[in-house]
């Protein structure tokens, strides 16, 4: 466990992040391309990314974030048209392979959507089927990683008194929360989030994002974000993209620090700069 | 807990092939009711013997006679007489619904008409038989007749036609009305010359299948028609239907004339999937405007 | 024609329905209602059914309509997710098994009674029975039973399909859990609607199920149905009228009844599970 997991962060205080201790690489992407039908989104992107980390995936809309997001845990495949090249090597295995059985695969890579979507069920029962479903039917076992989670989500003191009412009743901060408790309940080695905190009000943003920065140390996190100042604040490692010739391509791949502050493309700069202007 | 992510057959697998199996099965029920009309009239479509459907003067089936013309033109009439009185009635329903009733009345009249639209076609025709066929009697004997039929038919499938010309109307962007009471029309002006227009596809449609439901149905022309076989030449002759004529028949036909019965439903079918094909095809087109 | 005759002529016509089928319900409970008790709905009929009850007929009619139900309930659901879940846009399978339904949509009820007696009490040797009769009117409400159901299932909140699907939980516990729940209130839509029709059907019973008006001691027996009952009474029975009058009124409170219970049924297996 690093040493992240167990500082509490204060709204609107919050340290700037720094890279990891060891970088390891947990996943490794090489030439990854992706398309739908004959319209191509995203041109051969290779990047790390490492263990424990937190990378976060900048650029403009429509530039392949989340499809590159959503090829890492094969969420590609709800989508008839994709296709997808390249290798995501995941222990020395290629993600991307058809042999790949993407139920446990996606068990070891969770994902965060951009807008809140708890089941219609119950609190409980939100947590509870996932656990079920991976196989585990023991009532104590259940109740006590239903708590654990909601305790790292820090939803635990607001909803432990309800457990039983409808998950639609929260909140759109609570109910992005439980979202992450309910992939955080199976003890995922990464944590996919696509713009997690766009939908959210101000203040239910900046709770959802202390929350990502706890989680820095323990999990491997990709976030894909268009706020630049949030980037800044929770990454250890930043990849820029942009779209050349109509289709998406990884500009600067690097240390978030290291990207923000001396970027080496141009490309990288222009963007920084614009926003900041 | 099992980590490996290598592929294994999974219950989604097993699911899959067996609802496959089940989709297969149900599409092979229309090959099986094809199938066995075909085989049970193949008696009489073999050979040049079909011909005798449209050049026996008349249907006398225990002298191997196998005209179904007359009832052929009675199964139309029928139909179209219910059209002509179906169509204003329902088009002023949909009208009604869509543009005049609001809040309670809407609310009652929408009930009432699902009411009317869920009756059993053979408690109208119970309806027709002890009310409207002595009505016309005492005008015109016997009473069983053309206009009975006709009358009764209409009532069934105004229904078909104002639920789906209401939903029609309701389809019309909101747009093209607000500009049209935005020129300072008067709702008379829009509604039969912006509204109707703009849904006249989906009204086709609805009319299609109002005439496929007419054409289909049996109950209500095999109680208040008369059932007698003949070309009908006024309002208040008996005539009979080709639906009513199956099910009179069936009961006792053997051989050839069993076979005359299943012919004259695989053209009933034939006829009624035409409109249906119509309609659905004015559905696609209308869809794809949008 | 000037504006206030042209709403008068649309209020005439709503009033004209509205008055006919009034006078429809008013004929049935008028000449009904005097013929109606509760030893009415037990009693065996007497004298071709001019006298006693309806006891045996109703008793075929459920059991008809309890055939139709298990033989097209599970079958209907079981397409409706195969095609709104396992079959994509454009397929090709998927869009001829479509087709097909659509297409036995439109098959005339008393073609569905040719066929059904061809096949169930002839080819499967099941004679004028109360399976012939139930297994018949399956064929003829599946289409309706897809159809509604698989519209509610496609229009299912997609963000709860890739929520399960991300949580690495199977197609089929995401169908179990949430989309068949959530997707309930189309299938009891369909659900109304297909027992609605097979509940009114006379026309494609009258050479299936056949017209015995004895208790039915199996379902291999012919078992009269309420609809025929009417049907027979009004037609081959003189001064039938008045049971013919009081089946009517039961055969359409039944339509009603069996239509709440659907509702509810599907409200408590499916919908209860949900909370939303």
């Amino acid at each position: 466990m690093s040493q992240y997991s167990d500082v509490t962060f204060t709204l609107g205080k919050v340290a700037l992040a720094e890279p990891c201790c060891v970088p390891k690489a947990l996943l490794q992407v090489s030439d990854l391309s992706i398309a739908y039908g004959d319209r191509k989104v995203l041109e051969t992107v290779s990047l790390d990314i490492y263990k424990g980390c937190i990378t976060a995936l900048i650029g403009p809309s429509g530039c392949g974030k989340t499809s590159f997001l959503s090829s890492i845990n094969r969420l590609t495949d709800l989508i008839p048209s994709a296709t997808t090249e390249g290798t995501i090597l995941l222990d020395g295995k290629n993600i991307l392979d058809r042999s790949v059985d993407t139920l446990s695969l996606r068990r070891r890579i969770g994902m965060i959507f951009q807008k809140p979507n708890p089941f219609p069920l119950s609190i409980r029962r939100n947590l509870e089927l996932p656990l079920r479903e991976h196989g585990l039917k023991e009532r104590k076992l259940l109740r006590e990683k239903i708590e654990k989670a909601l305790r790292d989500v820090g939803l635990w003191a607001e909803v432990k008194d309800r457990l039983e009412s409808s998950a639609l009743s929260l909140s759109g901060g609570q109910q992005q929360r439980l979202c992450i408790a309910r992939a955080l309940v199976l003890e995922p080695e990464i944590l996919l989030m696509d713009e997690p905190c766009s939908a959210l009000d101000p203040i239910s943003s900046a709770a959802v994002e202390e929350l990502i920065i706890r989680l820095r140390g323990r999990y491997t996190v990709v976030i894909v974000t268009h706020n630049l100042a949030q980037a800044k604040r929770v990454a250890n490692y930043a990849a820029f993209f942009w779209m050349k010739e109509r289709v998406g391509k990884l500009i600067e791949f690097g240390q978030c620090q290291h990207l923000f502050d001396a970027p080496s493309d141009a490309l990288t700069a222009a963007y920084i700069q614009g926003i900041k202007g | 807990m099992n980590r490996s992510i290598l592929f294994h057959w999974s219950i989604d697998h097993y699911l899959h092939a067996l609802l496959s199996a089940l989709a297969l099965a149900s599409a092979f029920i229309l090959l099986l009711i094809v199938a066995f009309l075909l085989i049970e009239a193949w008696p009489v479509l073999s050979g040049s013997h079909w011909q005798a459907f449209f050049t026996d003067a008349s249907w006398y089936p225990l002298e191997e006679q196998f005209g179904l013309l007359p009832m052929l033109v009675a199964s139309l009439t029928i139909m179209l007489g219910a059209m002509l009185i179906a169509t204003p009635l329902g088009l002023a329903s949909a009208i009604f619904v869509t543009f005049f009733a609001s809040g309670f009345l809407l609310r009652s009249y929408r009930l009432l008409i699902s009411l009317l639209a869920g009756m059993p076609s053979v408690v109208l025709g119970l309806w027709g038989l002890t009310v409207l066929v002595p009505l016309i009697a005492s005008y015109q004997p016997p009473g069983a007749s053309l206009l009975a039929a006709t009358v009764v038919l209409a009532l069934m499938i105004l229904p078909t036609i104002a639920l789906a010309a209401a939903a029609a109307l309701a389809a019309i962007p909101d747009h093209l009305m607000s500009a049209a009471a935005a020129l300072g029309m008067r709702r008379k002006t829009q509604i039969l010359n912006v509204a109707l227009p703009a849904a006249r596809l989906g009204i086709w449609s609805a009319l299609l299948m109002a005439m496929a439901r007419a054409l289909g149905e049996t109950m209500v022309v095999l109680m208040v028609a008369g059932n007698v076989v003949q070309y009908p030449h006024g309002l208040f002759d008996p005539v009979r239907a080709l639906t009513a004529n199956i099910a009179l028949e069936m009961g006792y036909a053997m051989g050839d004339h069993r076979a005359g019965l299943f012919a004259s439903g695989l053209m009933l079918t034939l006829i009624v999937l035409l409109l249906a094909w119509l309609a659905t095809m004015i559905t696609a087109r209308s869809s794809s405007y949008e | 024609m000037s504006e206030r005759l042209f709403a008068m002529l649309i209020y005439l016509a709503a009033a004209s329905i509205m008055a006919l089928l009034f006078w429809i319900l008013a004929d049935l409970s008028y000449q009904g209602w005097s013929h109606l008790s509760f030893d009415f709905l037990i009693e065996e009929p007497a004298n071709a059914g001019r006298e006693g009850g309806i006891g045996p007929i109703l008793s075929s009619t459920l059991l008809i309509i309890a055939v139709t139900l298990l033989a097209a309930l599970p079958l209907g659901l079981a397409v409706a997710i195969w095609l709104a879940e396992f079959t994509r846009r454009g397929d090709r399978l998927g869009q001829s098994v479509r087709l097909s339904l659509d297409v036995l949509a439109g098959v005339p009820s008393i073609v569905f009674g040719l066929f059904g007696n061809a096949f169930f009490c002839i080819y499967l040797g099941m004679g004028f029975s109360i399976l012939s009769g139930g297994l018949t009117l399956a064929c003829m409400i599946l289409p309706v039973l897809i159809r509604t159901s698989e519209a509610g299932i496609t229009a299912v909140n997609d963000a709860w399909r890739q929520g399960a699907s991300a949580l690495g939980m199977s197609k089929s516990s995401a169908i179990y859990h949430i989309l068949l729940p959530a997707a309930s209130p189309a299938i009891a839509a369909g659900l109304i609607l297909g027992i609605g029709r097979a509940t009114a059907e006379t026309a494609a019973l009258i050479f299936t199920s056949g017209y015995v008006d004895r208790m039915p001691e199996s379902l291999m027996d012919s078992g009269r149905a309420l609809s025929v009952h009417i049907y027979d009474l009004s037609m081959n029975v003189p001064g039938g009228d008045g049971a013919a009058h009081a089946s009517a009124l039961v055969l359409i409170s039944l339509v009603v009844l069996l239509s709440i219970v659907a509702q509810g049924l599907t409200d408590r297996y499916l919908k209860r599970r949900l909370m939303v």
